[in-house]
């Protein structure tokens, strides 16, 4: 694979570096989200510390840094997952469509729609392969039979799982792989046709071959979704994403081209995790 | 730069760090030599050393090469690390390029002693410009032992001395050959050694400029000393 054209575009861009000061990398694709002021509580402690970036569309844009930077508490406020918790609060401004979603009167479940997450461990729900994929379309849309079987053999051939899936698609979901299961919720995730999908470390629960085939779903998923993802495993960050954040204690350190951060990286702090020599 | 969390990594980055010093030293002897052999009698010691020294530095380029790519599958370096020993692989072969040049700059010199007396040129300019070489050449090193972006740029200043050195040396032993035909097997082998030592400064440069690669994560290849120095300043 060559270097996507408006990535060599994107370092030129990047070399002048016109946003750095304000601390905003300029990203080549049109942003899909983008964040400004972004602070957020779980009641008095502060997890997240004036975040400002833009996620560029249909590219994959990672958080990497330390347990408890605020990566994934990132993550949970790009779609609200936070406001299920009573306690926890964001302030600042997400823009998402040209709406901040943070405010208050955002339709929280559109916004999940939109905005689809996949967690950590694979939580597939306890019915069929079949069923796991039509429940949560059917919150949003009220298809035909006919509709429904299309919509669920697109969802699980976006997330490379319709051969292996076809010819039991009345079996528990319960019952797959790890790795199945997770590109299952994948699969559940992208049926409801989200613009934005949002991974809390895919792969940390999964043997190297299936990692091998989440990150590849990742690369063919950004060809039409916007994709953020959280990882601890540093080189996967350096394999999948376009654009890199890393983080630590709550503040976003340094945000650029993944290729500049791992080869360059403009700050010493950034070298020193990525290279190992942290703490 | 902080110690990596892991220990063994910081202890195999120091065997390759090491590794190339102790090969750029030898490459250093190995040219003390054959100056020595340049410049006075028949030293059948001196040239047999040099091949021997020639052998032991091809081995080291190896064992350095391989430790290299064992970093690099069992550690993934990143950024500096990284940077750090891609270099090392292209120094290693920088010196071992260094070491082939000497083996043919003792060959010709002993070649050029065997020569019967009236077809002798003197040569002495050419034994100077070797010492320079082997000046420039552990200054480059001692650029890399300290990593010490800041003075690349002087090594490559000698680099240009080296190369008007090499011209001059041209000049003069063509007027020789103009003047007196008995002359021109000498003159030729001289030209040879003198190229030689042109290619060590060549390589001693890039050595310098790998350094720079290295500390500042900027490609100086082909710039010249002046924009080096702009560069390394502008970090």
């Amino acid at each position: 694979m060559g270097i996507p054209m408006e990535k060599a575009i994107n370092f030129d861009a990047v070399a002048e570096r016109p946003e750095v000061e304000a601390g905003i990398v300029a990203v080549a694709m049109p942003p899909k989200m983008s964040c400004r002021n972004v602070d957020f509580f779980y009641g008095k402690f502060q997890a997240l510390k004036n975040i400002a970036l833009d996620i560029a569309e249909r590219r994959v844009t990672a958080f990497i840094g330390p347990s408890g930077c605020g990566k994934s508490t990132l993550l949970r406020t790009l779609n609200r997952m936070y406001s299920l918790y009573p306690g926890q609060r964001a302030t600042g401004e997400i823009l998402f469509n040209g709406q901040n979603i943070l405010e208050p009167g955002v339709d929280l479940n559109m916004l999940r729609a939109k905005v689809g997450m996949v967690f950590q461990k694979p939580t597939p729900f306890p019915m069929s392969i079949y069923d796991n994929i039509a429940f949560g379309v059917g919150l949003y849309e009220s298809l035909s039979r006919r509709d429904m079987d299309e919509r669920v053999e697109w969802a699980l051939t976006k997330a490379a799982m319709w051969t292996e899936a076809k010819d039991k698609l009345k079996q528990s979901g319960m019952a797959l792989s790890g790795g199945q299961q997770q590109r299952l919720c994948i699969a559940r995730a992208v049926a409801v046709k989200p613009e934005v999908l949002l991974l809390d470390e895919p792969t940390s629960a999964l043997d190297p071959i299936s990692t091998a085939k989440i990150e590849e779903l990742i690369t063919e998923l950004k060809q039409d979704y916007t994709i953020a993802i959280v990882t601890h495993n540093m080189q996967q960050a350096a394999r999948v994403s376009d654009y890199t954040g890393y983080m630590y204690l709550g503040v976003l350190v340094e945000f650029d081209a993944t290729d500049t951060i791992f080869i360059k990286p403009g700050k010493k702090e950034t070298e020193d995790y990525i290279t190992g020599r942290f703490g | 730069m902080n110690e990596h969390t892991n220990k063994q990594f910081d202890a195999e980055m120091e065997a390759i760090r090491s590794g190339v010093l102790a090969m750029g030293g030898l490459v250093e002897s190995q040219l003390t030599r054959a100056i020595a052999v340049l410049e006075d009698g028949d030293e059948h010691d001196a040239i047999d050393q040099v091949g021997a020294d020639e052998k032991l530095i091809n081995r080291m380029q190896i064992d350095l090469d391989q430790l290299c790519s064992q970093i690099i599958a069992k550690r993934q370096p990143t950024a500096i690390d990284l940077r750090f020993v891609l270099m090392i692989t292209k120094i290693v072969n920088e010196l071992e390029r260094v070491g082939d040049e000497i083996k043919k700059i003792a060959y010709k010199a002993v070649q050029i002693r065997g020569a019967d007396r009236l077809s002798r040129v003197r040569h002495y300019d050419v034994a100077r410009t070797a010492a320079r070489a082997r000046d420039m050449l552990q200054m480059a090193l001692d650029t890399f032992a300290r990593l010490d972006a800041g003075s690349a740029a002087e090594v490559i200043d000698r680099d240009e001395e080296i190369d008007a050195a090499f011209l001059a040396i041209m000049r003069q032993l063509i007027s020789y050959m103009m003047e007196d035909p008995r002359t021109i097997t000498a003159a030729l082998e001289i030209i040879f050694i003198a190229k030689s030592i042109e290619r060590i400064g060549d390589h001693a440069k890039n050595i310098a400029e790998a350094v720079v690669q290295v500390v500042k994560g900027i490609d100086v290849r082909h710039a010249t000393a002046d924009q080096i120095r702009a560069e390394v300043a502008e970090e």
